[in-house]
Parts: structure tokens; C-alpha cells; sequence
């Protein structure tokens, strides 16, 4: 690996650094505000159930992410994340446990506006959806649970000495799950931006563990999340724990037991296969903040016990901290892209170039995109997303939407079919039979990646998507995960 | 085993938190009996009375210290360990309580006027009722939080029937024709058996915060 890449990733370890000082409160905070945990054991679980989390499940909701801006540049990701962790940085230095979705969003944002890229409105408005929801869910969940436990409390009335036996028992369990959560859902979050440029290799480890590059990037991710969660988290341990409402420990437990939940509602795959298979509606994966759920649960119950002892000027601080911490990383990130672009002369992104040819017209109206309009196009290169965007609107009124999958279509690329090339992917990643219908493909030239993925459909149909249900939902990444290696592989510079 | 071992240490626990509240409620009882003894003349009964009270007030002690070792060496109920704490010496402290007046009927030995025999007695009937309220209300705050306060009250109202009869005793006391050293001496056995169920007032007091605390 080189170290230009060590050091740009640096920075994805940095915000893993403060996301792990931030969100510790948000599961161990109540429990170590009750001292029902001592810090030192809730820091030590916290960090290992992160790293779990993180590369065994971390995998769902990081599309989610890259598909917010698709940065396409190591120095770019770079200055995205670096942003976000200052911005996550200083909050955590007031002790606000904030959104890292926001925050690394609100980077995200400062990077498309500064390279004049396309910004996915549809991933921005789902995420935006869920950061009204998350609060409200959370708030919902951890006042049913609390009326439950209440009213189980009320007819078992276990002695006081056991009841706190069982309540350290279960936060052990409920912070656990919940780190395991934090991991697998804000991972994206960390290493999220790095996924299109990562640097890691597939490989499988003592012949039997597949070990993805990706899930690489994960460990790394996750284990600068532990070293945050070690060294800087009390202070919004404290926030959480004690300044917004007083808990007892059984509350507590409520507490880190409905943001767990709404972090394993919204993150789990698992879930979302069985509700899919059993024939039932499924809940969005999105990255969900762990903060709003946490915050969200205090004030549920708060409000049910009593609304009027919630410190609600801490609830407003807290609140003001989630709108300021994505405007402040999108500032950092904006200026700081402008530095790196002119001062240190970093490429922060590649110019993607687009062109209109036949092949792209006939597949738009295959998908049932309008393509009349653009005919007086085709043949014109356009060397920005902003000059093609401007074309397209000029030439009809199409939905975001549309614009987006006309994007997607006519992006030049230039992948040459190399055979030889093929043995450098891991051992495992490709069937015989996927192998060789791209072996029966050596030598051909494509000026976009869906027409190769075409013509291997073509060629095997082990290399054809599965309809677009939920169920299929898995298998059809990871033919998109497939695809993506053999582009990576065969794509050479643009012949100028 | 090991998550066992756990909640046997708990229940262990348990039931000496309990044997602490039975002392205090037997050490209230054995002065209640020691005190009807003294005043209908039962020296006998009077002076197995104080050596049993003087036998649970130790054992109390005792009992106090091992817990309250335990709740820090095992780190249980962490939020709560001080209250639990300070519940419990309080609570020996009403059984040192009930030990001093049978000491200084001992040592003293005064002469009661049969007038005031009686309402001695009533007086030393609501300051144990108080205490013993006190205890089930103890008891209730670790087992069943919710019916705390329905002792609550019953240690207020005998704390306040126990201040009328004392004063009463004072007044009849006062207006008799016995001497003035006599009239201190006796007012003095008043005042000190009044003052047990003052500390359990007291007491109850801070159970109700405690209680409030701990309420889910």
C-alpha cells in the first residue's frame, strides 16, 4: 500500500476516533451514569462488540452511504471525512453526542457542491426521513418498554438487591447488542466514503474465512472507533448518562434497550430477509443515528415519569448541536477541498466525462426514460457532471430521478476485457461459469460498464440479476459487487 | 455456575437484610415487654427483657456491619448503596435507641405512680407500632417499592400519638404533688421513649426520597 494511501485513510480512522468518543454515551452512557457499569468495563465491551459489529454486519448500509455522493477520489474522501471527524471532534469536545450520519452528509454535501457533482436527492431526503423518524421511534419504543417493565416490576416486585443484579446483567447484554448495532450501522458512516476508492484486496484468510477488502477497511474502521471509545468518551458519557434526565437503572436499561432496537430495525439485513421471506412489509435500512434514538428514548420517558424534570435547555443544546455539526462539516470540507485542490495540488475528484450514443437512447427507453429529446446530443462529449446535467434539463424536463439513470447510462468509461488480468481477483470471488463467460469476452472494448455487464448476461446467465425483490436483495449485491471487481479490474486511463 | 453463584450471594444478602429488620422489630418488641415488666413489677421478666435487647442490639450491629461490607466488596446496587446505607444505620440507631431507656431503667429505677402507669404504657404502645411501621415500610422499599408510602403514614400518625400522650404525661406529671427531682426524673423517661419514634419519623423522612429516588 502506499503511503499517500495510509495517509488519506488516516482520516476515515480519525472520524472512527470520534465517532467511537461520541457514541459510547449512547449505549454505555446511561448505564455507566447510573453506575450500574463502571466506564473502564463499558469502554472495553463497547470496543469489542464495535469491531464485531463492524466487519461481520457493517456491509448493509454502507451502499446507502457511497450512494449519497460516490466520491471518486482518495484526496476527495479524504477531506470528506476529515471534516466530518473535526466537526464530530469538536462537538464531542462539548459533550453533544451528535448525528455522525449529518455530520458526514453535511461533508458529503460540501464535496458535490464543490466538484459540481450530481447530489443523489433521493438518499439525502431517506436519510433526512429517518432523522425525524429515528427520535420520534426511539421516544415510542422506550415508553411502551418502560410502561411494560413498570407494570411487570409492579406484579413481580423482585427485591431491590436482585432487581439491580438483573438490570447490570441487562445492560451488559442491551449495551453489547448495541455497540454490536453501533458498529454494523455507523461503520458506513466512517469507512462509508472510502468504499469506492478502497485499497484493499479481497482475500480469504487460512483458506476458509473470506475476507473482503471492504470488510478490511471495516476493521480498520472499527478498531479507530474502539481506540475513540477508550480514550475521549466521557464527556458525552456524562451527557447522556446524567445531564438530560435522572435515570435509575431500570430506565436505563429502557433507554439503551429502544435505541438498540431502532439501530437493529433499521441496520439488520437479518431482519429484513425474514420479514421479506414471511411475506411481510420490511423496514428501510438507512444509517439511522445512534444519538437521536439515545436522546430520543430519554425524553420518551422523561415524558411519560415526568416531562417537567427533562433539562429541556440541555435537550435544545443538543439539538441545535445535530443542525450545526453537518453545516459546520460542510463548511470544513468546502474550503478544505478548495486547499487541498490549489495548494497541495491533490486531485479531490475525477472528472467523470458523459456522452449520448445510440446504445445509450435505446436502453433509456427500455427503462422508460424519454430519449426523443436527447437525440440532438448524442455525439457531444461532455467532460463535467454540470455541463451534461445543464444539456439534459435543456433538452427536456426530466425528474431527478430520470436525470440520475440517464447519469448512470451515458458515463464514458473505457473497460477493456483482459483475461489474463483475471488472476489477479481472489481465489473463490467468480464461478467457472462466471469466469468463463468473461473469458469469451477477451479482447472487447466498452464505453460504459452496463453494456459489459449486458453482454456477460449475455454470455452466462449465472451473470444475470435476480428480479428486484428483497429476498433477492443479497445475492443481487453481490453480483454488483462481482461486477464492480471486473470493472475495476479491466477499466484502463481513457484513451485522449 | 458462575451467573448462579451471583444470585446466591444476592439472596444471601437478602435474607440478612431481612434478619436486620426482624432485629430491629423484635429489638422493639423485647422493649415494649421489658417496659410493661418494669412497670408492673416483674423484675425478673424486666431484666431477661434488657439482656434480650441488649443480645439484639449487638447481633444488629453486627449484621449492619457485615452488610453494608458486602454491598461495597460485591459493589451491588451501586445508585443506591448510600441510601441503603444510611436506611440501615438509622434504623440501628432506633435499636440503640430502645436499649438506652431500658438501661436507665436499670440504673435509675424509678417509681412510677400508678396514675401514669397507663399512659406510659400507651405511650410505649404507639412508639413500637411506629417502629414496626417503620420496618414494614424498610421492607417494602426493597421488595415492593410501590406500597412504601401505605406504612408511610402509619409511622406519621403513631409518631403524633405518641407526642400527645407525652405530652400529656409531662402535664400530668407537672401537676402532681410529687416533688421536683421526681416530676425531672420521670419527665426525662418520657422524653427518651417519645425520642424513638421521632428518629423513626425521621427516618421515614428520608424513605420517602429514597423511595422517589428508586421509583421506576
Amino acid at each position: 500500500m502506499e503511503i499517500a494511501t495510509i495517509v488519506f485513510l488516516s482520516s476515515g480512522a480519525f472520524l472512527g476516533w470520534s465517532l467511537g468518543a461520541n457514541h459510547l454515551g449512547n449505549v454505555f452512557g446511561t448505564a455507566v451514569g447510573t453506575r450500574m457499569i463502571s466506564f473502564m468495563t463499558a469502554a472495553v465491551l463497547c470496543s469489542i462488540f464495535v469491531v464485531l459489529g463492524s466487519v461481520i454486519s457493517g456491509a448493509g448500509p454502507a451502499e446507502t452511504v457511497v450512494g449519497v455522493g460516490a466520491i471518486n477520489a482518495l484526496a476527495g474522501a479524504f477531506m470528506v471525512a476529515f471534516s466530518a471527524a473535526v466537526a464530530v471532534y469538536w462537538m464531542t469536545k462539548l459533550g453533544m453526542p451528535v448525528s455522525t450520519t449529518e455530520t458526514i452528509i453535511g461533508a458529503i454535501v460540501g464535496w458535490n457542491l464543490f466538484t459540481g457533482s450530481f447530489i443523489d436527492a433521493d438518499s439525502v431526503i431517506k436519510i433526512m426521513v429517518t432523522w425525524v423518524v429515528c427520535p420520534f421511534l426511539s421516544a415510542g419504543i422506550s415508553i411502551v418498554l418502560y410502561i411494560t417493565t413498570r407494570f411487570v416490576l409492579r406484579v413481580c416486585h423482585p427485591h431491590m438487591l436482585r432487581l439491580d443484579a438483573y438490570t447490570r446483567i441487562a445492560l451488559i447484554l442491551a449495551g453489547s447488542f448495541g455497540a454490536y448495532s453501533l458498529g454494523a450501522n455507523n461503520i458506513a458512516n466512517v469507512m462509508g466514503v472510502f468504499v469506492p476508492v478502497n485499497p484493499f484486496a479481497d482475500s480469504v484468510v487460512g483458506g476458509l474465512f473470506a475476507f473482503s477488502g471492504v470488510q478490511k477497511l471495516f476493521l480498520i474502521g472499527g478498531l479507530a472507533i474502539a481506540v475513540g471509545v477508550m480514550t475521549y468518551s466521557h464527556r458525552v458519557v456524562h451527557t447522556v448518562g446524567r445531564s438530560l434526565f435522572s435515570l435509575t437503572p431500570v430506565t436505563a436499561w429502557v433507554v439503551v434497550m429502544s435505541h438498540s432496537l431502532v439501530l437493529f430495525l433499521f441496520a439488520s439485513e437479518g431482519l429484513e430477509q425474514w420479514l421479506a421471506g414471511h411475506g411481510l412489509p420490511t423496514i428501510p435500512l438507512v444509517p439511522v443515528s445512534s444519538s437521536q434514538a439515545v436522546v430520543g428514548a430519554v425524553l420518551g420517558i422523561g415524558i411519560v415519569k415526568d416531562w417537567r424534570a427533562i433539562r429541556w435547555g440541555m435537550a435544545v443544546r443538543i439539538a441545535s448541536a445535530w443542525v450545526t455539526s453537518p453545516i459546520i462539516a460542510g463548511i470544513i470540507s468546502f474550503v478544505g477541498l478548495f486547499i487541498v485542490q490549489n495548494v497541495f495540488n491533490q486531485n479531490v475528484y475525477s472528472p467523470t466525462a458523459y456522452s449520448i450514443s445510440q446504445a445509450v437512447t435505446e436502453r433509456l427507453t427500455e427503462d422508460g426514460v424519454e430519449a426523443t429529446p436527447l437525440l440532438p446530443l448524442i455525439g457531444t462529449r461532455f467532460a463535467s457532471t454540470a455541463s451534461f446535467v445543464d444539456a439534459i434539463d435543456g433538452a427536456n424536463d426530466y425528474t431527478r430521478r430520470q436525470t440520475k439513470t440517464i447519469l448512470d447510462l451515458a458515463k464514458i468509461d473505457n473497460i477493456v476485457v483482459d483475461a489474463t488480468k483475471l488472476d489477479r481477483l481472489s481465489q473463490g470471488l467468480l464461478t467457472p461459469q462466471e469466469r468463463a463467460a468473461v473469458v469469451k469476452l477477451d479482447g472487447r472494448r466498452y464505453a460504459h460498464d452496463w453494456l459489459f455487464a449486458r453482454d456477460l448476461a449475455a454470455a452466462s446467465p449465472e451473470w444475470l440479476s435476480l428480479p428486484e425483490t428483497t429476498v433477492n436483495k443479497l445475492a443481487n449485491r453481490a453480483l454488483d459487487a462481482k461486477r464492480r471487481a471486473l470493472y475495476n479490474l479491466f477499466r484502463t486511463p481513457p484513451a485522449s | 455456575m458462575k451467573k448462579l453463584a451471583i444470585f446466591h450471594k444476592t439472596k444471601e444478602l437478602e435474607s440478612q437484610i431481612d434478619d436486620f429488620c426482624d432485629k430491629v422489630d423484635e429489638g422493639a418488641l423485647a422493649f415494649k415487654i421489658g417496659i410493661h415488666a418494669y412497670i408492673t413489677e416483674d423484675h425478673d421478666a424486666f431484666d431477661d427483657k434488657l439482656k434480650l435487647v441488649n443480645r439484639i442490639e449487638s447481633d444488629g450491629d453486627a449484621l449492619r456491619r457485615e452488610i453494608e461490607r458486602r454491598l461495597y466488596a460485591q459493589t451491588l446496587i451501586p445508585e443506591s448503596r448510600g441510601d441503603v446505607l444510611g436506611l440501615l444505620e438509622n434504623m440501628d440507631q432506633i435499636l440503640n435507641k430502645c436499649e438506652g431507656p431500658m438501661w436507665k431503667f436499670a440504673i435509675e429505677k424509678p417509681e412510677i405512680p400508678v396514675v401514669f402507669r397507663k399512659d406510659f404504657e400507651n405511650l410505649v404502645d404507639s412508639t413500637v407500632q411506629g417502629v414496626d411501621a417503620l420496618v414494614s415500610a424498610s421492607r417494602a422499599f426493597f421488595r415492593d417499592i410501590g406500597t412504601v408510602s401505605d406504612y408511610m403514614h402509619k409511622v406519621m400518625f403513631f409518631e403524633k400519638e405518641a407526642d400527645k400522650v407525652g405530652t400529656r404525661l409531662k402535664i400530668a406529671i407537672f401537676s402532681s404533688d410529687l416533688d421536683l427531682a421526681r416530676k425531672q426524673q420521670l419527665t426525662s423517661f418520657v422524653e427518651i421513649i417519645d425520642d424513638i419514634v421521632d428518629s423513626a419519623e425521621d427516618v421515614a423522612d428520608r424513605l420517602a426520597i429514597y423511595t422517589i429516588k428508586r421509583s421506576i
